[in-house]
């Protein structure tokens, strides 16, 4: 039963070109409450997607992108706020490894999020104002969750694939933990299974520096017409160094001076560093919600599979007949090598059919997001080759 | 870990190697290269592959062809797999260019019921006869490196590796020698065959596997 239609959902197409966008919302009303793994149910609440391509007649090419973060719905379509591109595109498209010629690709706002769908920035049916710290806490899994309530939404059974880098990498394996039988490939970019101790510290400043600007207000900024910019922005500069490798933050910008010839004697933003980080700081506040960075960064914390399942990570994958790819990146420390092969090393432990390949690149973690080739070679085949049998043709 | 001495050898030893193994079987091919053997052991045995590669080409390679494999040094990475995981573990070509033989064998041991590991014979008479005459290190079409760049890094002959297996307590099942188009089958290579084979294969298996 397709009722993406149905009377409080909508669907717009999009400006997507030849990818063939379409943006869309999936309200779950009383009935259809999310439950919660802190035992909260939220109802009601909206999932906002959009999807590129065409699904077929047996519904057998679906690929589920899951997102990073602090992006969004828009992997290969441009952002509304911003105007910018899709934030995937080297991987997304007709003709790129995940090929929207050839497969319908959904692209889902986690649950928690600030671009539509529900998260701490929406109205609280019980007082009619915005929910801000009365949102309830979230987990990886509750976003799976929801996601598996959208494709039940749209008729659609099983995924071809499911794919992300970093925290939608998250979702990738709890997606193979959590519906087995779903899942016939993985893709799990840039993560971990469990959130280190070293993450959840550098999440923590990030939570600090938006708590400790007074315009956040405990939380209530949107009822008392105030803006954390500047802690959230703050929090994204912290956030955006850990993204980098010291040798890209060398290479584009070593020591050099910004519009001057020599250091000013004071704070002004001397170095491009510093004029960088700013900039980066100043264009996410236009985009991103503070109270919601503080949940989906507490998502991430979270996140233990092995704790789920005994405290074994092999148990979270016994069973498992889908066929992964676990990609890492050499100059990635915020979620480096080890955290991957742990991953691995639990898959083979089941006797899974994993692929793992570690890229060579100096571009830290965000090298999932950005132009690498060996990447893209590796999971064209990966793709390509789990294509041919599922019988969806090369 | 890609192969040592790459393709050179035109991989007589991979048929060789598919003929030792039963079919339908659980196989992983330690240094798998671009996936051949593999590919021949799913398609012609039905086996249910895995594999380990050193090299992003590979690695790469494989995927493509729809092996899971896994990228990763046979020296340090078969620590991540559990006890008995496979019914073979195959070193084709590469045991001559790890680290630490000893404990690459020892893994495999540790992690297959069966251990299939081919590799040249540094005993081959036309290589003893390079280092008497020419007084240099041997260099031949399997092993085309001069000796500062060579991957080859532990040579060893057939007698060497025969004595490896049995302090390890490895039961030599199989051996097949290979000198040009000439294959033969062994059941304990001694000092002929040490001096004749260009290539082995051995087929491995635990002594105390049949014990039980």
């Amino acid at each position: 039963m397709n009722t993406i239609d149905r009377a409080g959902d909508e669907k717009r197409p999009d400006d997507g070109g030849r990818v063939g966008a379409q943006s869309a919302t999936a309200t779950f009303g009383a009935d259809e409450p999310l439950a919660l793994d802190s035992g909260v149910s939220l109802s009601p609440f909206t999932i906002a997607y959009t999807t590129y391509g065409t699904l077929n007649a047996d519904k057998s090419n679906v690929v589920l992108i899951c997102h990073a973060l602090t992006l969004d719905q828009y992997a290969a379509s441009a952002h509304p706020t911003t105007g910018k591109a899709g934030w995937w595109p080297h991987m997304v498209g007709p003709g790129q490894p995940i090929d929207t010629d050839r497969f319908f690709v959904i692209c889902p706002n986690v649950i928690g999020g600030c671009m539509g769908t529900t998260g701490p920035k929406d109205i609280d049916p019980a007082t009619g104002k915005p929910y801000g710290l009365d949102f309830p806490v979230i987990t990886i899994g509750d976003m799976v969750r929801a996601q598996a309530m959208l494709l039940d939404r749209l008729g659609i059974g099983d995924l071809f694939c499911v794919v992300g880098g970093s925290m939608g990498g998250m979702q990738v394996l709890q997606w193979a933990a959590a519906y087995p039988g779903r899942v016939f490939a993985a893709i799990p970019i840039a993560t971990a299974a469990r959130h280190s101790a070293q993450n959840i510290a550098f999440h923590e400043v990030g939570r600090q520096a938006i708590m400790a600007d007074p315009e956040w207000q405990q939380g209530a900024y949107l009822i008392e017409g105030t803006n954390p910019a500047k802690g959230l922005a703050v929090a994204r500069m912290a956030a955006h160094i850990t993204y980098l490798s010291e040798t890209a933050l060398h290479r584009k910008f070593g020591r050099n001076l910004q519009d001057r010839e020599t250091v000013t004697y004071g704070f002004d933003a001397d170095f491009q560093i510093e004029s960088y980080l700013r900039h980066q700081g100043s264009t996410f506040v236009d985009r991103f919600d503070a109270n919601s960075y503080l949940y989906l960064t507490r998502a991430m914390d979270y996140f233990d599979l092995a704790d789920d399942y005994g405290g074994v990570l092999a148990n979270a994958f016994r069973g498992t007949k889908a066929r992964f790819c676990v990609v890492s990146f050499t100059s990635d420390w915020l979620f480096p090598t080890s955290d991957s092969r742990q991953t691995v090393h639990a898959l083979n432990a089941v006797a899974a059919n994993v692929s793992f390949v570690e890229i060579r690149t100096d571009k830290g973690h965000d090298a999932f997001l950005l132009d690498e080739p060996e990447m893209f070679a590796t999971l064209r085949g990966f793709i390509d080759s789990a294509a041919r049998t599922r019988g969806l043709g090369a | 870990m890609s192969h040592g001495n790459g393709y050179s050898t035109g991989r007589v030893d991979l048929d060789l190697i598919a003929q030792m193994i039963a079919p339908g079987s659980r196989v992983l091919d330690v240094g798998c290269g671009d996936g051949e053997l593999l590919e021949l052991l799913t398609r012609k045995k039905n086996v249910d592959g895995r594999g380990v590669e050193l090299s992003q080409e590979g690695v790469n390679a494989c995927v493509a062809r729809g092996l899971s494999v896994v990228q990763g040094d046979a020296d340090t990475d078969l620590a991540d797999y559990p006890d008995d995981a496979f019914d073979y573990v195959i070193l084709s070509q590469t045991i001559q260019a790890t680290r630490n033989p000893r404990e690459v064998l020892r893994a495999m041991k540790r992690i297959g019921r069966h251990v299939v590991v081919s590799f040249p014979n540094f005993g081959h008479w036309r290589v003893r006869l390079q280092l008497l005459f020419s007084g240099r290190m041997p260099e031949t079409p399997s092993l085309g490196h001069s000796w500062y760049d060579t991957p080859n890094i532990h040579l060893c002959t057939l007698l060497d590796f025969t004595k490896l297996c049995d302090d390890l307590g490895l039961a030599i099942e199989d051996v097949v020698t290979v000198s040009g188009e000439t294959t033969r089958r062994l059941t304990r290579p001694g000092a002929i065959a040490n001096l004749l084979a260009g290539d082995a294969v051995f087929l491995l298996s635990r002594h105390d596997r049949q014990t039980r």
